[in-house]
């Protein structure tokens, strides 16, 4: 209890150093402040018999753009809402520049959110939405009309300030919600889904907008998405949630590459699973001894997990598979094959090779000698 | 949609092609229903009009006990919806928020003095009601909150299922509005058709309500219509037929004010029978 009063204290206190530069920096132009670090310690959250979090551990730097990706029910938007304080940890702490908030209210912890669709206030235009925040803090009449106009200006809607939400597109009420979010200048920027709402073409040029401001201001943000794409696209880092857990915490291009667990590796991009015998330390694929990478099981039947870009394909006559389908990409085209009953694998080999490779067609497939992930045999 | 209501707006030309469009494809049995359903309800008026006569008119205005029977039951009314609307606007949007598995629960409970009648209702409440309160004015309204409950519930949860209320709410915390700014500043202005249709419930109700009064010995303007009957039957029609129009009235000036009030920010339609979410309109 006391402890708890102190937090909230210390947190206030906080705030109100907070809000003084906010306003200074509504005086002066969108202004670059140190950020914001954001922690989550040990967040285990159950509902009923389920555990949407569980000992779930996460650091944000100051300025990082981290996204929780996992499919639906992982426990990312939990972790989201916690962090934003719509939500309570029944253990764990959320800490905010070194300081746990767990007992701040939401309205008072100075964390801009985008929800994914609805938020917008429908009786006030686009200009008093944005301006709602600066009013709450008690920001003067004319000064949070400038301040609001600014950012509709920044995110390129100064034309539909006098409108009223119903009368905006999908893609122009999210860009009034970012807008309104960043006008209090928040130590937090909390993104839960904002784009997939949105159809497809909006959704690109909203993440780049999304992504340009953020790195713009330097704000502290946290993503919660189940698109992988939009993750990888404009996080600095991404955090894979499965069963309210974070699997792997690693930048795009790493997660990618070097999944630390089968799941991660699946989720991300596209992968083949291909039956191969375990050894000690190596794994027999296609006829190819290769090193295993740590992070799978040891014993037992297993797949092992290639990407259609690390595999080869060749046109060759009593070759171990036979092209079922092509699929041309662009720079790239996707191959299947079927390698046996039910195994069938994507190969990426360029258009040129692909051309003799009409379904049908007898080919070899390999696996160059690196070593490679492997996961439980599915059943 | 609600921009179909915002271009009906803008462009009345294409509107008023739509009415016309509509009007030649009204068929001849709708026209029949209509003149049956208004005879059954123009018959009755007219007759009394006729029973009243000029003279009954007149005397309305100046028998004993006009005056300050109307003023009692406007009074009422007003003070039957300031109370209903502070414990149930508070009370549905909280079950929205944090406890929605308890809205069939309190669905349950808000139709029970619909299913009770008010004889037994105002016995029940005559027996527990402390002694200073009773056969007052103010007992009388907060018997008539009861009675309102059904009505103000049903009306106000359905407004409140039209829009987002988590999600607004979560947003108007994020910014750092605390619960009553939250309510004041982005609930309410969104609940205004809801709002506005409870009243026209209440307003009706208690301008119209018997039982309740007449055991109560308050004598407000249905209750003084019902005594006069006995000494001059011609008063009492008349009296009635101004009840009707003054009701009426009242209702016509909250929808209008309502109306005009949602119209600006592009929201529902309020009618007096009906109210119109925004999604339905122009459907």
């Amino acid at each position: 209890m006391t402890a708890n009063a102190a937090n909230e204290t210390a947190a206030s206190a906080q705030r109100r150093t907070g809000q003084a530069t906010g306003v200074a920096g509504i005086a002066g132009t969108a202004g670059t402040r140190e950020g914001t670090s954001v922690s989550l310690r040990d967040l285990t959250r159950a509902f009923g018999s389920t555990r949407a979090l569980d000992q779930m551990s996460l650091d944000i730097a100051p300025g990082e753009l981290v996204a929780l990706l996992g499919p639906s029910g992982c426990g990312k938007t939990t972790a989201l809402r916690i962090v934003a304080g719509f939500e309570y940890a029944d253990s764990g702490a959320v800490l905010v520049d070194d300081l746990d908030v767990s007992g701040v209210p939401a309205s008072r912890r100075d964390m801009g959110m985008v929800f994914q669709s609805y938020s917008l206030f429908p009786n006030m235009n686009a200009l008093d939405n944005v301006a709602f925040g600066l009013r709450m803090r008690k920001v003067g009449g004319a000064g949070r009309r400038k301040r609001a106009a600014e950012l509709l200006d920044m995110v390129g809607l100064s034309a539909q300030a006098r409108q009223f939400p119903h009368q905006l597109s999908g893609g122009q009420q999210q860009r009034v919600a970012l807008a309104r979010a960043l006008a209090i200048e928040p130590r937090v920027l909390l993104l839960d889904e904002p784009l997939s709402a949105l159809d497809a073409k909006v959704r690109l040029q909203l993440r780049e907008q999304i992504r340009t401001l953020q790195q713009r201001l330097g704000t502290t943000t946290l993503f919660v998405t189940h698109d992988q794409e939009e993750a990888l696209s404009m996080a600095d880092r991404v955090g894979v949630m499965k069963d309210g857990r974070l699997e792997q915490v690693a930048d795009p291009s790493e997660l990618y590459s070097r999944p630390a667990t089968a799941f991660v590796a699946e989720f991300v991009g596209t992968m083949n699973r291909i039956p191969g015998e375990l050894g000690t330390g190596v794994v027999t694929v296609l006829g190819v001894t290769v090193d295993v990478q740590p992070g799978g099981p040891t014993s037992g039947p297993v797949d092992a997990l290639v990407r259609p870009e690390n595999l080869t394909v060749a046109v060759a006559e009593g070759g171990n598979g036979i092209v079922t389908n092509r699929t041309f990409l662009g720079s790239t085209t996707r191959v299947a094959v079927l390698l046996s009953e039910d195994t069938e694998v994507l190969v990426d080999v360029s258009p040129a090779a692909a051309a003799a490779m009409t379904p049908g067609t007898a080919v070899q497939v390999a696996l160059p000698p690196a070593p490679v992930l492997v996961a439980a045999r599915a059943s | 949609m609600a921009t179909v209501a915002g271009q009906r707006a803008t462009a009345p030309a294409p509107g008023a092609g739509a009415r016309r469009r509509r009007r030649r494809s009204f068929p001849a049995w709708r026209w029949v229903v209509m003149i049956v359903a208004g005879l059954y309800f123009l018959l009755p008026l007219y007759a009394a009009l006729r029973f009243a006569g000029i003279s009954g008119f007149k005397d309305v205005f100046t028998t004993p006990g006009f005056l300050p029977s109307l003023w009692l039951s406007v009074r009422l009314a007003f003070v039957t919806w300031l109370i209903t609307m502070v414990i149930m606007i508070p009370t549905t949007v909280y079950v929205h928020l944090r406890m929605p598995r308890l809205r069939r629960l309190l669905e349950t409970v808000t139709i029970l003095p619909i299913v009770i009648p008010p004889v037994v209702l105002i016995l029940g409440v005559l027996q527990i009601a402390p002694l200073a309160l009773r056969a007052t004015a103010w007992m009388l309204a907060l018997e008539y909150v009861v009675l309102a409950m059904p009505f103000a519930y049903r009306v106000l949860d359905a407004g409140l299922r039209s829009i987002e209320v988590k999600t607004l709410t979560e947003a108007s915390n994020s910014l750092g509005a605390g619960g009553l700014t939250t309510l004041w500043r982005v609930l309410l202005p969104n609940m205004r058709t809801a709002v506005t249709s409870a009243t026209i419930l209440i307003v009706a109700l208690v301008l119209g309500e018997f039982t309740m009064a007449s055991l109560d010995l308050q004598q407000t303007f249905p209750v003084w219509i019902v005594l006069f009957d006995q000494e001059n039957a011609q008063v009492s029609v008349a009296a009635s037929i101004f009840a009707l129009v003054v009701t009426w009235l009242f209702l016509m000036l909250i929808t209008v004010i309502a109306t005009r009030q949602s119209r600006r920010i592009g929201g529902g339609e309020v009618t007096i029978f009906a109210v119109a979410p925004r999604e339905t309109i122009g459907n």
